[in-house]
């Protein structure tokens, strides 16, 4: 007997390869003030998923490219006469409109679509399986490979072009990251809570990290730390699985900020 | 031997000609200072030189593979973002230990390696800054008004250690301040900028020119004049250091 016929170890291993790619994207995600450029490319992935079933080609393949769609556009648009925030908004809210309208449409095909909002772990085949860890160690090799100019990009755009770094550039690598990670976690923890796995472990690390490499190995800990321990909850209290794995980051984060209040009163 | 020379190079926010026919050029060793009025593009002149903002018109040569290092106005670091003093100095290209140390002691704060950028002072900040901008062994110091925010006696001290600093690297500095006084005497060469060169030269030429008087009255209280700098001006006299091409567009965009 194969060691992936079960669906646990399945589901085990799938919410680990996400969160152990979010994590450290999540930093990112954080540093820059993007977490609501995350959520806006989470809830376009709706989107992705109507057209999927419509010309029935893949999930994972519909979502990366409304996604980079989605991260394409607002970087080209930022800064040419809408705030960002505003711009987000009003894609990411259109993007998910159009899509449940979209879903309406098809008729004949029976969508369960609960499993896209909140994710469905404990079905994960095997082919999913590859495509998250796919996914999860090519997000992982950009992050490893990019990471000194991303970080320097992220400091500051002008220090970063005095080194000869191109910013702009490294805000599509992260971009297309971004992208990649949606697509992968929504078989996970579905589209409503795909943000969640990228800001939460992000912020519960930072009391603790003197640098960003520590911040990012710590995220990718708690990340993980989440996924297994909210599937054994799930599974011992029958508990929704993507929703509980985000309680447990969420109560990582709360005993780390309760225990770094306690530690230095002064600096919170 | 020249390091960077622009020609006739001009910089557009959108309809908006930040900088026109510009024409300049650093050779190595000197130490020159960009003067010019809040809005007169002064900034935006450092930024195009080191590939930060896009020519709109003009040419920008340099020396193949200048090493330039660069002081930025202000960083603001995200307080998200951990970053400790010796992590910042290895960003983006990782230097050893001793190397930091090295160029945290060449700017004046060589113990402060281990503490978090953002628990520093704004003078410790601007030195560590040197000290990253120092690190590649540059041969042209960019430095985009340093000593804001730092009292008389801290910048007049930092103003010092960039003119030692010249002595011991040997490295051009480009600089960029509004303390005119102060910077005046520590520069081998002062371009008066107003969205075109108005007039350059020796610190004393530049300083009794009236293009630049005009910028910013004369005598020693010219650094306050600043500040009440009218953009609407227009200096119409005629005179040989003036370049009178220019019309003053941005002031009616703005």
């Amino acid at each position: 007997m194969d060691f992936l016929d079960s669906f646990l170890v399945r589901a085990t291993l799938a919410g680990l390869g996400v969160a152990l790619a979010a994590a450290p994207l999540g930093c990112f995600v954080v540093w820059r003030r993007m977490a609501y450029f995350g959520e806006a490319t989470a809830h376009a992935s709706i989107l992705g998923i109507a057209l999927a079933l419509a010309f029935s080609t893949s999930i994972f393949g519909g979502v990366l490219v409304v996604a980079l769609l989605m991260g394409w556009t607002v970087s080209t648009l930022s800064g040419r006469g809408y705030a960002m925030d505003t711009l987000l908004g009003v894609m990411a809210h259109s993007a998910l409109a159009v899509g449940l309208v979209a879903v309406s449409f098809l008729q004949g095909v029976r969508i369960d679509l609960m499993a896209y909002l909140f994710g469905d772990i404990l079905a994960v085949s095997r082919i999913d399986l590859a495509v998250i860890w796919g996914g999860a160690a090519l997000v992982m090799l950009m992050l490893w490979w990019r990471w000194s100019a991303l970080l320097t990009a992220t400091l500051s755009p002008d220090l970063a072009f005095a080194a000869g770094i191109e910013p702009r550039r490294e805000q599509m690598v992260l971009t297309i990251a971004l992208a990649l990670v949606v697509a992968v976690a929504i078989k996970v923890v579905g589209v409503l809570l795909i943000a969640a796995l990228l800001i939460i472990p992000a912020a519960a690390a930072r009391p603790f990290a003197q640098t960003p490499e520590r911040m990012a190995f710590l995220a990718a800990a708690i990340g993980g730390f989440s996924a297994l321990a909210g599937l054994r909850a799930a599974y011992i209290f029958d508990t929704p699985t993507g929703p509980t794995i985000v309680c447990v980051a969420a109560a990582c984060f709360v005993l780390n900020s309760l225990f770094n209040l306690t530690r230095s009163p002064s600096s919170g | 031997m020249s390091l960077i020379s622009a020609k006739g190079m001009g910089v557009s926010h959108g309809k908006n000609h930040v900088l026109k026919n510009v024409t300049l050029e650093i050779k190595s060793g000197e130490i020159v200072t960009i003067v010019g009025p809040n809005g007169s593009g002064k900034s935006t002149l450092l930024r195009a030189l080191i590939g930060a903002a896009k020519l709109s018109e003009g040419t920008l040569t340099r020396k193949e593979n200048l090493r330039i290092g660069y002081v930025p106005q202000k960083l603001h670091i995200d307080q998200t973002l951990p970053m400790s003093v010796s992590r910042f100095l290895s960003l983006p290209n990782k230097v050893s230990n001793e190397t930091s140390r090295a160029a945290l002691a060449q700017a004046g704060v060589g113990n402060l390696a281990q503490r978090q950028m953002s628990d520093l002072s704004g003078g410790q900040f601007q030195r560590v800054l040197l000290a990253r901008a120092l690190l590649g062994n540059p041969e042209l110091l960019i430095l985009d008004e340093a000593t804001q925010g730092l009292d008389q006696p801290g910048s007049a001290s930092f103003y010092r250690q960039i003119e030692s600093l010249r002595e011991t690297l040997g490295c051009a500095v480009l600089m960029v301040s509004h303390e005119l006084h102060v910077v005046m005497s520590a520069s081998d060469r002062v371009i008066c900028l107003n969205g075109h060169v108005c007039c350059e030269g020796a610190p004393e030429a530049v300083a009794s020119a009236p293009a630049y008087r005009a910028l910013f009255g004369s005598g020693t209280q010219g650094a306050l004049a600043l500040y009440r700098h009218d953009h609407d001006h227009h200096h119409d006299h005629q005179h040989d250091h003036h370049d009178h091409s220019h019309d003053h567009e941005q002031s009616e965009d703005a």
